[in-house]
């Protein structure tokens, strides 16, 4: 009498965990974006120094021009062309498989000129510097498979600065003029 | 007495749902995980533009974002119009506001990590260039010169 029996304590009743659980996953469900953010990457060029030497004139078969206008139109070394067309040109022009005389001497020369107009699509730019990208991506491809046998992106760290030295991206972004046009 | 001797009235047993905390937290810790909270609410109308030749951006705390497109919401519309705006984190920005943005920003992190800041542009298609190049050109002045135009897989479309 009076000896108290040892109590146990009684367990924790775990029935409402998969409730709690179930309320924490659907937050975070509705809370989640699962789009990563992707995109063209680039590279500003950097702002001239003040005390800079203008830059050395370079030699017009060096340069590839293309100019976006206002109405969205593409002048590509003065002819009118589609964006279609713009990945093949590029291509032919840094690789200049024909050695001719009005291509650049070596891909290493070779120079995109970029300009456009301030009422030109932002739509519109993406599509040519999407091209641009392009054909650099498919020349950088052929080199790394004809040298290493595997595409440019699966490429060891070195070996990728090697095609990367033999193609480099020259792509100049002049300031846009302000031809108008609308806006 | 066989051993295996079908037991009479057998009814079907009831399934064991001990094991489904286990799994809903598994699911759980998964959506935390791979998880990023909206952090701004959008005040203007983004539609990324398509490309075909487009790069996952890696390391999502170093990426700032700069939205430009025109006011999402007629009531929004109303009070600004219906031209692009700029928006920096929650509110519509002026282009020279964007150096104290990047400022902000850079001294948000590690100095370490400041190189690799990118800078990520969601703009709106149907945005003019103009716009696009004044950010251009401050980011350039600020020297954040590692940028994305932020677009959607896709091809081309007129």
């Amino acid at each position: 009498m009076g000896k108290k029996k040892e109590r146990s304590v009684p367990p924790i009743n775990a029935g409402s965990m998969a409730d709690i659980a179930f309320l924490l996953l659907i937050f975070f469900i509705v809370a989640t974006t699962m789009d990563t953010d992707s995109g063209i990457l680039t590279k500003l060029p950097p702002m001239p120094e003040e005390d800079q030497e203008p830059p050395p004139d370079i030699n017009d078969r060096n340069v590839l021009e293309v100019l976006v206008n206002a109405q969205d139109q593409l002048l590509v070394e003065g002819e009118w062309k589609d964006v279609t067309e713009l990945r093949e040109i590029t291509i032919e022009f840094i690789t200049n498989p024909g050695g001719r005389e009005d291509l650049p001497e070596s891909p290493t020369k070779a120079v995109v000129s970029l300009q456009n107009d301030r009422g030109t699509s932002y739509n519109t730019y993406i599509q040519v510097q999407n091209e641009l990208k392009a054909a650099y991506n498919q020349i950088r491809d052929e080199e790394s498979r004809r040298m290493f046998g595997v595409v440019f992106s699966e490429l060891e760290k070195d070996q990728r600065r090697e095609v990367q030295k033999k193609y480099p991206i020259k792509v100049s972004e002049a300031e846009p003029k302000d031809l108008g046009g609308e806006n | 007495m066989s051993k295996f001797k079908q037991k009479k009235g057998g009814k079907t047993p009831g399934i064991n749902t001990a094991s489904l905390p286990d799994i809903v937290f598994m699911l759980l810790f998964f959506f935390m995980v791979t998880t990023t909270i909206r952090d701004a609410s959008l005040k203007v109308k983004v539609v990324t533009p398509n490309a075909t030749e487009i790069q996952k951006l890696e390391k999502k705390s170093l990426v700032s974002y700069i939205y430009v497109g025109p006011p999402s919401t007629p009531a929004l519309k109303e009070v600004f119009g219906t031209e692009p705006r700029i928006q920096l984190n929650d509110t519509y920005a002026n282009v020279n506001e964007i150096p104290e943005f990047i400022e902000k920003e850079r001294q948000a992190r590690d100095e370490a990590e400041v190189p690799f800041l990118t800078t990520s542009l969601k703009i709106d298609k149907d945005t003019k260039m103009g716009i696009v190049s004044d950010i251009k050109q401050e980011l350039r002045k600020m020297n954040a010169l590692k940028i994305n135009y932020s677009s959607k897989k896709g091809g081309l479309k007129k």
